[in-house]
């Protein structure tokens, strides 16, 4: 197991209140294997990310366990947290305009994580760098790497980030949305290539998406996140299958990709009405009861995620659901 | 590259030709007859005044003074003093050095201060040190510089004796005595640099640590230093660079008023001098040299701010 997170809660302090990002998440990912985390914008996806990484911001607190290789982070101090970052466990994130330097060039960029990590010489990093720059697929990786970042089209900013966080083989990369600012076909190349590169290194991946789409082509187990904690978890083959919690169950029946399933279902939820909770003021029990064609007096309780097939989890009083629509 | 510094050349010509006219034509309007004023014991004498202006051509139309001026003054040659019958470029490049070493050793001290300052206090923001950077950049800006320099040889000279309240010993004849007389002034000047210096740091940096690039250079392991003095302060100075050297024009310019506190005999003493003298020949010539200072300064910036921004240099 490389990533094994229990019980994660992260609280910002902020003016109006404390603010819980993210509840009780539990999950885990293999080398090798891809875990998409997906959820509306404002879920929790990037605090659990930033979480991971430990790069939260300093009005955030942290609970619970978060163990990379067995090993518990929580507990480590800023230090030694930091040495294993860029080197252990690496994100690529979501705005590639944005995420890089304008002030050094690609090159010097992926080559500072090798300097520091694997301790190379300026020459030899810079090197190591053209390499990863051409393995990322840039192409004229050794021109590329002397021009600076607004020389470069956004998918190739993006290739760049992959090869700094690649750049030092970590145990565990984390992708927050890598692909949301691109355009399709470059999105198609960049997931592509980070399969690839998973498959090379065994890298576990941590994937954060919003795109169902993403999950199908990309993912071999699912969370499917609401309000900060975890609705259901899944191989995504059997999320697809069997979707069990009323909200996953509106997701998939608002993706245009999606297929199949008992008609009856799909049209009751075909999309999910309201909006998210304020989560300064959550509400009592099921945080998607206000949403929940379902809910009922018992959502007053907050539902624990429970097993209803192995390796397949739902925080639903009314799980197992195919029962209730068979009803 | 070189399209754009012809360009930027093309429009300094220009701006010293109407500046040069403005200087003239002021000149003009300035009360008192400088012939008057040169001939002193004999101003009585009709004979020596009209030989005094047509040695310098005061008899002619005022287009044929100016371009007569104009000519000489593009060869370098900026006339003759009449009040101490030396060549105004010899005068100039005497002083200049002298005004010269004040504003580069004011800039060091103001940059040395201000940078790290403004560093600082954007990393701590709204602690203690934050609000006394602040607290002292205040200070630095709203002082006036005849007080901050007065109370400064007060202490330094009169109290303690560390320092000579006056005077000026060139560089190259006893380096350890030149900074003694020059670190007080240097001082009072910068401070103020300093100040807006520093906020000025202390705004880009806020702007620079809050960007998706300093998260990225977290998440690759960095040191909290190396992320805020390399990966944030390089694009924080990028404004700054600019700035800094259109303050230490602005350095030059207030080195006259600190020059007189401390009887330094620089550009500024120079210039004072001039005028109260009705030289005109060193007025103009100093304005002059000022104005090509501040027009060269400029250019400069603009070549510094390509230089630090990746940006601009490739396109
Ligand atoms: N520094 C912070 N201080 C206070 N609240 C924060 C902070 N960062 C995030 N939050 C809150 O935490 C919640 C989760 O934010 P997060 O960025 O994880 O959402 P997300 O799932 O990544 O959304 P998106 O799909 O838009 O990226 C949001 O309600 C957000 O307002
Ligand atoms: S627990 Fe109740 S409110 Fe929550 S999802 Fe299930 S049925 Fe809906
Ligand atoms: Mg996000």
């Amino acid at each position: 197991m490389v990533l094994d997170i229990r019980g994660l809660a992260v609280t910002f302090r902020t003016d109006r209140g404390p603010l819980r990002a993210v509840d009780d998440l539990s999950f885990s990912v293999e080398a090798g294997r891809t875990l998409a985390v997906v959820g509306e914008s404002g879920c929790g996806k990037s605090v659990t990310a930033l979480a991971i990484m430990g790069l939260l911001p300093p009005n955030a607190r942290l609970s619970g366990s978060i163990r990379l290789h067995g090993r518990e982070m929580s507990t480590l101090n800023p230090a030694e947290w930091r040495r294993r970052r860029g080197r252990e466990l690496a994100m690529v994130f979501q705005e590639p305009m944005t995420s890089l330097n304008p002030a050094f060039t690609a090159g010097e960029q992926v080559a500072e994580v090798l300097r520091l990590h694997e301790r190379l010489g300026e020459r030899a990093a810079f090197d190591r760098a053209v390499a990863l720059l051409d393995r990322v697929r840039i192409p004229d990786a050794a021109r590329r790497a002397r021009q600076y970042p607004h020389q470069l089209s956004g998918g190739m900013r993006q290739r760049v980030m992959i090869a700094m966080a690649l750049a030092c083989k970590p145990r565990l990369l984390i992708a927050d949305e890598p692909t949301t600012a691109l355009d399709v076909t470059v999105q198609a190349q960049i997931l592509a290539l980070l399969d690839e590169l998973k498959r090379e290194t065994g890298t576990a991946v941590v994937l954060i998406t919003h795109d169902l789409g993403i999950v199908a082509d990309h993912a071999d187990d699912v969370v499917v996140m609401y309000a900060g904690r975890a609705a259901e978890r899944a191989p995504a083959a059997r999320l697809f299958a069997r979707p069990e919690h009323p909200y996953t169950v509106g997701l998939l029946g608002a993706a245009p990709r999606i297929e199949g399933g008992p008609g009856g279902r799909m049209s009751r939820l075909a999309s999910i009405e309201g909006t998210v909770p304020d989560l300064l003021h959550p509400p009592e029990g099921c945080r998607f009861a206000p949403r929940c064609p379902f809910h009922g007096t018992d959502c007053t309780r907050q539902p624990p995620l429970a097993e209803i097939e192995p390796g397949h989890a739902t925080a639903c009083w009314r799980a197992p659901l195919d029962q209730v629509l068979a009803a | 590259m070189l399209a754009w510094f012809l360009r930027r050349l093309g429009q300094i010509v220009p701006t010293l030709l109407i500046l040069s006219v403005m200087i003239f034509g002021l000149q003009q309007l300035m009360p008192g007859d400088p012939a008057l004023t040169l001939a002193g014991e004999e101003r009585g004498d009709p004979q020596v005044l009209a030989q005094i202006r047509a040695e310098l051509r005061l008899d002619r139309p005022l287009p044929e003074q100016y371009l007569h001026w104009v000519a000489r003054a593009v060869q370098g040659d900026f006339g003759f003093s009449w009040r101490i019958r030396e060549p105004v470029a010899k005068l100039i490049l005497e002083k200049l050095p002298v005004t010269f070493q004040l504003a580069v050793m004011a800039f060091l001290i103001a940059l040395v201060i201000g940078i790290p300052a403004g560093v600082i206090s954007a990393v701590r923001r709204d602690r203690p040190v934050d609000w006394l950077a602040n607290g002292l950049a205040l200070f630095g800006i709203s002082m006036p510089n005849f007080w901050l320099g007065i109370m400064m040889i007060l202490l330094f000279s009169v109290q303690l004796g560390w320092l000579p309240p006056s005077g000026y010993v060139p560089l190259t004849e006893d380096p350890v005595q030149s900074l003694a007389t020059t670190i007080m002034p240097a001082f009072v000047l910068g401070s103020g640099i300093a100040g807006v210096l520093m906020r000025h740091t202390r705004a880009a940096m806020l702007g620079a640590l809050s960007q998706d690039y300093v998260r990225t250079a977290r998440a690759k392991g960095l040191d909290e230093r190396v992320v805020v003095g390399r990966h944030a302060l390089r694009n924080a100075l990028i404004p700054v660079v600019t700035l800094g050297t259109i303050e230490f024009g602005r350095l030059l310019a207030g080195a006259v008023l600190t020059e007189q506190i401390f009887t330094i005999p620089g550009f500024g003493k120079l210039i004072v001098d001039a005028v109260f003298n009705r030289d005109y020949p060193v007025v103009q010539g100093v304005v002059m040299a000022t104005a090509l200072i501040f027009v060269t300064l400029s250019l400069i910036a603009d070549i510094l701010y390509m230089a630090v921004n990746p940006r601009l240099r490739s396109a």
